[in-house]
């Protein structure tokens, strides 16, 4: 059932959250907060070598060291065959995954793992990595995406060949991938164009940048049997790929989801935990494995970095009539850079009838890419909402009035196949043209940049089990990690069904043994998706103690109303008994046919694409080319909030990354393909100074395949930052920065290059 | 087990000994927060750590016989901030140390340590040359004053011998119509490693004409530099337009700065240029008694 | 050299521990004494995940020695709290829901409470500029920055508890 926006009492109030004492007394248990008798401290060894040839690993000296207790290279992993599946927002090979968690013949980044050590203490598992004795043949490589595209670049796999072309690939390149959309006549269409603008953009990597590095605790049995205690986004996910990467049947694999410290896409994969359970198994004691800060950044999953070339042509009156777009998007190591989503975000906004959009998968010797919130999006909506800008201003056209004339709406078919429905873009727009920062002038000396953003959201399976205790407080159990307050969500879509106080229902997240399977926390789903399998767990649950209390009546089910968390005798039985609240009906549930518990598993879908648009004002030191952003107003059609305070949380922290992907952070490279800033010193995410205030603004059109409405939040608003910062600077400065980072330097530079 | 040895005497005597004694690599701790980082980075493996913070007198302010400051060597930077007398005198120097990493690393770093960490990118120690400030430095062969631009002989070398360390600074008295300031340039507005670094002293006449000034640059060479043609601009002058532009072009001139993660070569001789405007312009204001805010 | 003996008072108890001289004073509180709320995220004293109190002022963990510890004493997020009653800080950090994943938390929270123990009134700028070096990926600082103006509030007998 759907349920009617009046009548909600608990969805769209903000309690406290059920984990949240535990998160302010230092008392939440982290993965790397886990101990377990006997633990070893496992430790990899790291290629110095952005590509070389692994000629031979002697570990005898390392291994002879007391105090080591195992070590482990690929030859103790199965060298496994190529197998594509579809997890969460990607493709992913798990032979790829495989030789990315322990590399085999050949080392393709800095910080590639080569070996693994497990000693009693870190100091030991430290000095045993030294003692590693690793002999490379030192091949040329490539960082670039443009670079790894030519004809001579050096190759990093034999047996890549370029997927999507016709005539079949012949050679071996460092293109995986070409993807193309097309619609309708793009040649026709710039024909009949009276303005045209284009553009050539550049983005750099930028890291996911979690506090949390990644961390597990793995216990291997010696009945085969093993534990991992991991903070990840998905425990199923964990025990999948930990299973396939180690040959294991996932029933001996159990895995205890431990708090997750920032995932943000990047705690999709694994890099740890085989190795853990190898390393365990060999010494037959727990291993812990923490990464360093450094081996996050140099061994861990950044988005891609790339290049987009954007060209659009228009009528007079605004009108698009063509749309073209060439993206080449950085892979890292192994194929699987999201160039999919970057092909169909980039016009997803608007209504265009000719369309034609080129994408390259391209691998090079950096790390293998992760997810990193709306994967793909960020990096072809700047280039696209920059030259969207740009056109404003060639027609002279207020850039919110481009944006209306274009906008997608409900029924627009898209360059990429599917037909928005229920979209709520034009709503966010009337919210933009509706809002005060909209409305204010730009101070003097400051500028004014807007930018639009779309991002799909996706559902997929979810399990949720709700208990009525035999108090009648209730507990709700799913397989969603919370990653940012999905406990509090949860409870409060459940405690609105069952009509009760949200304080008496508490959320927890089960392991992989307790509960059925729930896809990852990724794609913006948990809050539909598995707040879809709550809500429906809780309303068998009402259905149950319907039947419960007719059957203490001894009235039809029918006859029964369930309010405020009470059965009510109904219709000609209205008032002939006193009302059975939820604690009554617990405390009779072994009369009325035992434990009262409903378990759903979902596999959602429809789950309501998301928009957003933001406002920002700069200023801009010309001397030193310092931007400082002023005001900040981020606007998103979020379908319902259920805890409108998390959902402003994920909006405003989704804007403060694209801050400082637009401004300050970067992978350096130094000529030996090292990468020069592994450390949060010199990779520079926003501090607490750097921002203002960031003003979330909701826009509510609830989407209908939810039963409260709700679509995804988390991802969206990381999509439009960087296009309305270099919009501000273009409007502050005159100068338009098409490479990212907008980084002091540059911006001087362009500066003093525009005179 | 470890090898790593730990003491922390309460002498200078005692210091001396354990550093001249030592048979592998010495490391003196005051705050740790560029030791604790390089430690556990592995850039240094040292074979004794002798913490001093417990020879008497290396924490805390004291006014000199002179009339001047003494500084310890090993006061920790949210100190030296509290100071009240010191940042009415010596602003720049405050608020440069002040500028050094997080209010977490204020609460441990000290002037000691940024200058022998010998970066050239340390932030308090364009303003500590710019004071003409003194190291007291003790060792073996007793007690000797040094200036602190004698120090820093390279990224991360300096002139004090094995045995030696750094026991207080002493700043001159402060004659009337005299200020200082410094500035640097980051890609955020804090925690980041300064791309440029610039500490200006100044001490005007009434007519607000400067008489004597000392111009330093960080981040520009591979130490902090001194730079007297910089100086000699301001010298005879009141900071008009003329004055200014060729300050610019005399910081821009002496910077020698190399192409790295935080700056380029270009952009760094610009920023030197401007810093030393801006940071100019607070001085002079400080020393004509028009402004008493910070300049960060 | 053998492990060094050392006394502190931590969250008002005295303490006493064995650490090795390379052993941060995080180290030790983690694996040592087994106080986990102080967390690592850089170990390079960027992040401020690992922040403590030491003998009143605000330090990150990670860059002090274990050994440096004799005689100090130690306030850490277990010890933010009086007992059952928790500070305006972790109070207010929870009513605005200025946490989401909740890792930098611990550390968000002490360097709060030093501030507001140093200076009871913060401006907006002034807070910005003190949790500077308490990295936050989550939330954007928006509501980290609310909850601790009006923690500070609070404390001044301006808002409710």
């Amino acid at each position: 059932m759907n349920y009617v926006a009046s009548d909600l009492k608990v969805v769209g109030t903000r309690p406290v959250r059920p984990d949240g004492v535990d998160k302010v007394t230092g008392r939440a248990v982290f993965a790397a907060d886990t101990r377990a008798a006997g633990m070893l401290w496992g430790k990899i060894k790291r290629s110095p070598h952005a590509h070389a040839r692994i000629l031979s690993i002697d570990t005898s000296k390392a291994a002879a060291l007391p105090g080591v207790k195992a070590v482990v290279t690929a030859a103790d992993f199965p060298d496994i065959p190529s197998e594509e599946a579809f997890v969460g927002e990607g493709p992913m090979n798990f032979r790829d995954l495989a030789l990315n968690v322990m590399a085999r013949s050949k080392a393709l980044y800095e910080g590639h793992a080569i070996a693994a050590v497990a000693a009693t203490t870190q100091e030991i598992a430290d000095r045993a990595l030294e003692l590693i004795d690793v002999q490379y043949e030192v091949l040329p490589f490539v960082i670039d995406v443009e670079a790894a595209m030519a004809p001579d670049a050096p190759i990093l796999h034999d047996d890549l060949f370029t997927a999507g072309v016709n005539p079949k690939a012949e050679k071996p390149s460092n293109i995986a991938k070409v993807v193309t959309f097309k619609k309708g006549d793009v040649e026709a269409g710039f024909k009949d164009a009276e303005v045209v603008v284009e553009g050539r953009y550049t983005t750099q990597p930028v890291h996911q940048a979690y506090i949390e590095p990644h961390a597990c605790l793995a216990s291997y049995q010696p009945d085969g049997q093993v534990s991992i205690h991991a903070s990840s986004q998905g425990h199923f996910m964990v025990r999948a790929y930990t299973a396939k990467l180690l040959g294991m049947d996932m029933a001996n694999i159990r895995v205890n989801p431990a708090e997750i410290g920032g995932g943000f896409g990047g705690k999709t994969l694994i890099y740890l935990e085989p190795v853990a359970v190898a390393l365990s198994k060999k010494a037959g004691r727990p291993v812990k494995i923490q990464m360093t800060r450094e081996e996050v950044f140099r061994g861990s999953g950044p988005t891609s970095g790339a290049t987009v070339e954007v060209k659009i042509g228009a009528k007079k009156d605004g009108t698009i009539v063509a749309a073209q777009q060439v993206l080449k998007y950085q892979a890292g190591a192994f194929p699987g850079s999201p160039i999919g989503p970057g092909c169909m975000c980039g016009f997803a906004m608007y209504d265009l009838p000719n369309v034609d959009v080129v994408g390259y998968d391209v691998v090079s010797n950096r790390p293998k890419v992760a997810a990193y919130r709306a994967p793909g999006a960020p990096i072809t909506s700047f280039a696209v909402e920059s030259a969207i800008d740009d056109l404003a201003r060639k027609l002279g056209m207020d850039p919110l009035t481009l944006r209306e004339k274009n906008a997608a709406k409900n029924g627009t078919k898209t360059h990429y196949g599917p037909v928005h429905q229920n979209i709520g873009f034009t709503a966010v727009l009337d919210a933009v043209k509706a809002h005060p920062h909209w409305k204010t002038p730009v101070k003097d000396g400051q500028g004014r940049g807007l930018a639009v953003g779309f991002w799909f959201n996706i559902g997929g399976e979810s399990t949720a089990t709700v208990h009525v205790n035999e108090d009648g407080s209730v507990t709700v159990a799913t397989g969603s990690p919370d990653i940012g307050g999905s406990r509090a969500s949860m409870g409060m879509m459940v405690a609105e069904v069952l009509g009760i106080d949200v304080a008496r229902v508490k959320a927890t997240v089960a392991d992989t043994a307790s509960i059925g399977f729930t896809h990852l926390t990724g794609g913006s789903r948990v809050t539909f998706a598995t707040g879809m399998a709550a809500t429906q767990a809780a309303e068998k649950v009402v259905d149950d103690l319907k039947k419960r209390a007719a059957a203490t009546w001894e009235i039809p089910v029918e006859a029964v109303e369930w309010k405020d968390g009470k059965a009510y005798p109904a219709g000609s039985n209205a008032g002939a008994f006193e009302p059975l609240d939820l604690a009554a009906l617990a405390l009779k549930a072994a009369r009325t046919g035992g434990p009262i518990v409903a378990e759903v598993s979902v596999n959602a879908q429809g789950a309501g694409a998301g928009f957003g648009a933001h406002i920002c004002d700069v200023s801009v030191d010309k001397e030193t080319g310092h931007v400082t952003i002023e005001r900040y107003t981020a606007v998103q059609d979020v379908g319902r909030a259920i805890h409108p305070s998390y959902v402003e949380g994920q909006i405003q922290g989704g804007a403060a990354q694209g801050i400082g992907w637009a401004l300050n952070e970067e992978y350096i490279y130094n000529a030996k393909g090292q990468m020069e800033n592994p450390g949060f010193l010199d990779y520079r995410v926003p501090v607490a100074s750097d921002v203002p205030m960031i003003e979330a603004v909701l826009v509510e059109v609830p989407n209908p395949r939810h039963p409260f409405g709700v679509r995804g939040v988390g991802e969206v608003p990381i999509v439009p930052p960087m296009a309305a910062i270099g919009n501000a600077i273009k409007s502050a400065t005159g100068v338009r920065m098409p490479d990212l980072p907008m980084s002091p330097p540059k911006v001087r530079a362009a500066l003093d290059a525009a005179g | 087990m470890s090898s790593l040895s730990y003491a922390a005497p309460t002498t200078v005597d005692e210091a001396v000994k354990l550093l001249a004694g030592a048979s592998g690599l010495a490391k003196v701790l005051s705050g740790g927060t560029d030791l604790l980082v390089q430690l556990r980075a592995g850039r240094l493996k040292p074979d004794l750590i002798v913490d001093t913070k417990k020879i008497p007198g290396i924490i805390g302010i004291r006014k000199g016989s002179d009339g001047g400051f003494v500084i310890g060597a090993a006061t920790p930077g949210a100190e030296v901030e509290a100071n009240a007398e010191l940042n009415a005198a010596w602003p720049g120097i405050v608020e440069a140390l002040d500028l050094i990493g997080s209010t977490q690393v204020q609460g441990r770093c000290s002037l000691a340590g940024n200058l022998c960490n010998a970066s050239p990118a340390a932030d308090s120690v364009p303003a500590l040359f710019a004071a003409g400030a003194i190291a007291v430095v003790v060792g073996g062969k007793g007690k000797r004053e040094v200036p602190v631009e004698q120090i820093p002989t390279g990224p991360g070398r300096t002139s004090l011998g094995k045995d030696e360390f750094i026991l207080e600074f002493k700043l001159p008295p402060r004659g009337a119509r005299s200020g200082d300031a410094y500035l640097r340039f980051i890609p955020r507005t804090e925690m980041d490693i300064a791309v440029v670094g610039c500490g200006i002293n100044v001490t005007l006449d009434e007519k607000g004409v400067c008489t004597a000034a000392r111009v330093a640059l960080g981040a520009v060479s591979p130490t902090v530099i001194m730079v007297p043609e910089a100086a000699q601009v301001l010298v005879g002058h009141t900071l008009d337009a003329d004055t200014l532009a060729k300050l610019d072009a005399a910081a821009q001139a002496a910077a020698k700065p190399i192409t790295d993660k935080r700056g380029t070569v270009e952009y760094r001789k610009k920023v030197a240029g401007v810093l030393a405007r801006r940071v100019a312009a607070i001085a002079f204001d400080r020393a004509q008694g028009k402004t008493n805010g910070k300049a960060h | 050299m053998a492990k060094q003996h050392v006394t502190a008072v931590i969250n008002g108890e005295e303490t006493e521990f064995l650490c090795e001289t390379q052993q941060t004073m995080l180290d030790v509180l983690r694996d040592v004494i087994g106080l986990t709320g102080s967390k690592e995220g850089c170990a390079s004293g960027d992040c401020g995940a690992c922040s403590v109190i030491v003998d009143g002022r605000l330090v990150c963990s990670c860059l002090m020695l274990g050994v440096e510890a004799e005689g100090k004493t130690i306030t850490t997020i277990e010890g933010v709290a009086d007992g059952e009653t928790l500070h305006p800080v972790q109070q207010k950090f929870l009513e605005h829901a200025a946490l989401q994943c909740g890792f930098c938390t611990p550390g968000l929270i002490v360097a709060a409470k030093a501030l507001l123990d140093e200076n009871p009134n913060p401006t907006e700028t002034e807070a910005r500029y003190w949790l500077a070096g308490n990295l936050c990926r989550c939330t954007g600082y928006d509501k980290v920055i609310r909850a601790v103006m009006d923690a500070a509030a609070v404390m001044r007998g301006e808002a409710a508890r």
